[in-house]
């Protein structure tokens, strides 16, 4: 392995304190480097500051969460398959759907987005040794976990976990009205849950913003890693927030003030606006990681450049501005707020997601598309999050919202939006980056079928919910009258619902099967773009001994293809080439 | 249908790109949402273009066929049993249709994207990153559509929200608006009719066909309601109205409703608040209004009164308990009538 071309911008494995090396081949398999890495085993992940080992933890822990909260949605979904199903009583069903969506919302889709995939990909994608703050970095899981057992517990304490909904609408989430010590534990795991998030939007920023590689100039950031950076700054504005709502609902409960009570002078509608005012944000906090991973997979697969990348960024930058702005329209039917103000910000919301739907399409448009799993799942992601957006254009206009609004209309919606985001394009990302980070490749048959139960499964388990929320059902009941004819339709969503979790069973296999046998993955599997196809996998301690030269946002590309590399800048040499052909990929499949 | 084709065919081949001709498609299909830029050399290509044409006549024609038949098409929604509600019934119809058209053609662009250019070769196709006039193009058209869908919500809004002023205003028949004070609790929902002294309570009882207490009104007329809670928040929900609106604890929120013809409509709490959310039902029978006349002076001869019922908001059982039907008081009468789904 010798280095063909001169590459003043290579940074010599001298320069980051490496040994030695030319080429990222030479270090397959050797994690070591000369380091001294420290204790292995359960020690070593105890004591890890890692952000591969913390992104690992997040991501096992993250999806714990999610098949916990995945068993307790087929349980409501078998309460709701007749009309007078008494599988679980009044109370458990109540409890169910509060930690249904908790668990989803607070635990598994946005720690899964930037405490695993971004945790793992971002200092990689930027060409970082590590986060900025790794035992900060440690703090957030340690926190996350914690906060993970202390929601769960509640299901152990004596009147059950919290059953007030996912929101904890004041007054209903008052001492008098859920008296339990769950609806404490909910409340202290979102603290937790919280400051996690928060260290970790402060690591990625830092992250991002400083610990770039030399090249590595904020326009040839990867999108994936864009979006982090944006999310992470929602992070900042949002949390503390729902940290204070959450410090005030608790010195209601327990010591005595009125903040959320109309008795003492307090306001119930002030929680709303609290809640909300992260809550929205929370939406996209949850969305824009998700975006990003599909930006970051499409063009790999269709060997082509990312269509539109300012683009990209600046609609990510548009959507989250906006996102601060729209957090009334989940109170458009209390009476109290302008309805036109927060009706028209989140209408301007669907222009920059069009953006980048366009940009997607581009992206693929006259390219060479192949379809493993990775790209099946974003393929799927684009199909089911259009839906979701069309609804939620519909959604923004508030009479609209008057006929929907709690009804399964609405939990329709954001199951698209959000199964769109967290779950396609998140397993998207999954079996996109595990060949990154065990070193072994996912088996692509057990993936397609993987993507075609759950896909199929989605459209049969969540469609009738529109129908059954336009025929009036609303959301949240334990049980509904006969006569009211959405016996059908619940049976239809039902039976959705279980080839959904019928699907995952590809999932865990897949996993035991790239375990017991592995294929090693190599370095880039895919023909990948990013910076972090350009190091072994998984990546040696401190991720790199030594990088390409970064003249684009897709580095290791440029590298393996230098007659097809992305020239930006140049407006009259677009179609320039070096003189000789494209090198054999690194570490692709020839 | 003729000005998308035609307009397809003359200008998805134009050189747009700098950087390549490979992005033809995507201008010329948005572009049916704004038929106005130009015109260049409409004779290259022709075949494909007009092959794609076709396809966008097609995903653009089927639903405007579909919408044809029917001025409103209902997408499983009610047309509404009052004016508001028929109003927003509108305004939803036009936006589903807006909807299907603009999420079918993105729906067909990405799967024709897709399977047209599945990997067939090993050749590395063009290495394209940009093309600003049809950036700027899908940037300012979304605009547009939603300056349009947002001017027509603002309408229909103001229709919905619209308040007679009580005291001041009649009715076609001569009659003082209806005005109602409508108390959700937990778990139950108490109506006064302030002007004519009658009061109505009824609370779930836990049998397969109760259908809560009953709102009685007359058909034609405007019924002011005043929705209120003391306890937890509630949410007041009609699917035959197109409409709910939340009962809160501290805010009082006041609608009218015009019920265009007589029957009864089925009602729920939406708002989840509590255990027995799920039961929380009511309904409102729309009759004639000398029925309603009739159906009035008889509950106050009955002692269904303000003050002869568990009267007034502060009357209302605390939170968390539950009474049986018989505690709920004298005008249980009313509450227990039978459904009647009779139609107008």
């Amino acid at each position: 392995m010798t280095t063909t071309i001169e590459r003043p911008e290579v940074i010599t494995p001298e320069e980051l304190g490496g040994p030695d090396g030319h080429h990222p081949d030479a270090h397959r398999g050797d994690a070591d480097h000369g380091h001294h890495e420290g204790p292995s085993g359960i020690v070593n992940w105890l004591t890890s500051t890692d952000h591969k080992v913390i992104g690992k933890s997040y991501m096992i822990t993250s999806l714990v969460t999610f098949f916990l909260a995945g068993i307790m949605a087929v349980v409501i979904r078998a309460q709701l398959l007749d009309p007078h199903t008494s599988l679980v009583s009044y109370q458990t069903y109540n409890e169910l759907f509060t930690m249904h969506g908790s668990l989803m919302l607070y635990l598994f889709a946005g720690p899964f987005a930037f405490g695993g995939l971004a945790n793992y990909i971002v200092p990689l994608q930027v060409g970082a040794p590590d986060m900025a703050f790794p035992r900060l970095n440690a703090l957030s899981y340690w926190l996350y976990l914690g906060g993970v057992i202390t929601m769960l517990s509640g299901f152990l304490v004596a009147g059950g976990a919290a059953s007030f909904g996912w929101v904890a609408y004041a007054p209903l989430s008052n001492a008098t009205n859920s008296p339990g010590a769950g609806s404490d534990l909910w409340l202290m795991a979102l603290a937790l849950t919280g400051f996690s998030a928060i260290f970790t939007g402060v690591n990625l920023v830092a992250t991002i913003l400083y610990l770039r590689a030399p090249g590595m100039t904020m326009f040839r950031v990867p999108v994936f890693s864009w979006n982090m950076l944006v999310t992470a700054i929602l992070i900042l504005i949002a949390f503390p927030v729902l940290f204070a709502a959450v410090v005030l609902l608790f010195c209601d409960r327990h010591f005595g003030t009125h903040i959320f009570s109309v008795q003492g002078g307090g306001s119930p509608i002030l929680w709303q606006h609290l809640f909300w005012f992260f809550g929205h944000p929370e939406v996209y906090i949850l969305a824009l990681p998700y975006f990003g991973m599909v930006t970051d997979i499409l063009p790999v697969f269709s060997r082509k450049p990312v269509f539109g990348y300012k683009g990209m960024v600046f609609a990510t930058m548009s959507i989250a501005a906006l996102s601060t702005g729209v957090w009334a329209h989940h109170m458009f039917t209390t009476g109290v707020v302008l309805l036109p103000f927060f009706s028209l910000l989140s209408y301007l919301i669907a222009v920059p997601t069009g953006i980048k739907f366009f940009n997607w399409i581009g992206t693929m448009w006259g390219g060479q598309l192949s379809f493993q799993t990775p790209m099946m799942f974003s393929i799927g992601f684009l199909l089911i999050f259009l839906v979701g957006g069309v609804t939620g254009v519909l959604l923004a206009s508030p009479p609209v919202d008057f006929m929907t609004h709690d009804t399964y209309f609405v939990v329709a919606h954001f199951h698209n939006v959000l199964i769109g985001t967290a779950v396609f394009a998140g397993f998207a990302g999954f079996y996109f980056w595990y060949p990154k980070m065990f070193g072994r490749m996912l088996r692509e048959g057990l993936g397609k079928l993987h993507f075609w139960f759950l896909f199929v499964g989605f459209w049969v388990a969540f469609m009738p919910q529109y129908l059954l929320g336009l025929h009036g059902m609303p959301r949240r009941v334990a049980s509904y009258a006969p006569d009211t004819g959405w016996t059908t339709l619940n049976v239809i969503s039902t039976l959705g619902s279980y080839i959904i979790a019928f699907s995952f069973l590809f999932f865990l296999v897949n996993l035991v099967v790239s375990w017991r046998k592995p294929v090693p993955a190599g370095p880039n599997p895919w023909d990948g773009h990013g910076l972090e196809w350009f190091t072994s996998s998984p990546p040696p301690h401190h991720n790199y001994t030594h990088l390409p030269p970064i003249r684009s946002e897709r580095p290791t590309w440029d590298y393996n293809h230098p007659e097809h590399r992305t020239v930006v800048h140049k407006p009259k040499d677009k179609k320039s080439t070096s003189p000789q052909g494209d090198k054999q990929a690194v570490g692709a499949p020839s | 249908m003729a000005t998308a084709l035609t307009w397809v065919d003359v200008t998805a081949h134009r050189p747009l790109l700098s950087t390549s001709n490979y992005m033809p498609s995507p201008a010329s299909v948005i572009a049916v949402n704004a038929p106005s830029t130009d015109s260049t050399d409409p004779s290259q290509h022709r075949v494909s273009g007009m092959r794609r044409g076709w396809i966008t006549a097609l995903i653009v024609g089927a639903p405007l066929v579909l919408a044809g038949c029917n001025a409103y098409p209902s997408y499983g929604a009610d047309p509404g049993a009052t004016k508001q509600g028929n109003d927003t019934f509108k305004l939803y119809s036009g936006m589903m249709t807006t909807g299907i058209v603009i999420g079918g053609l993105v729906a067909v662009l990405i799967l024709w994207t897709v399977v047209r250019y599945r990997r067939r070769s090993d050749e590395m196709p063009k290495q394209f990153h940009e093309n600003l006039p049809i950036e700027i193009l899908y940037t300012a058209v979304p605009v547009i559509i939603v300056g349009v869908l947002f001017f027509f919500t603002v309408l229909t809004e103001n229709n919905v929200d619209a308040t007679q002023p009580v005291n001041a205003s009649v009715t076609s028949t001569g009659r003082p608006v209806v005005d109602i004070t409508v108390t959700a609790f937990q778990w139950g929902w108490r109506f006064d009719y302030t002007g004519l002294n009658v009061g109505v309570v009824g609370e779930t009882t836990n049998g397969p066909n109760n259908h809560g207490p009953q709102m009685v009104v007359p058909a034609g007329e405007t019924i002011q309601i005043t929705l209120v809670s003391n306890d937890t928040i509630h949410g007041f929900y009609l699917r035959d109205f197109n409409f709910s609106r939340y009962a809160q604890p501290g805010v009082t929120n006041i609608f009218d409703l015009n019920v265009l013809h007589t029957g009864t409509y089925d009602g729920q709490c939406t708002q989840f608040c509590g255990l027995y959310h799920s039961e929380m039902l009511f309904s409102i029978r729309s009759v004639t209004p000398s029925a309603f006349d009739t159906w009035a002076s008889a509950e106050v001869t009955a002692g269904h009164t303000l003050q002869g019922s568990p009267s007034g908001v502060s009357n209302i059982p605390a939170p968390n308990t539950r009474t049986t039907p018989a505690d709920a008081g004298s005008s249980v009468a009313s509450s227990a009538t039978p459904k009647q789904k009779a139609s107008a």
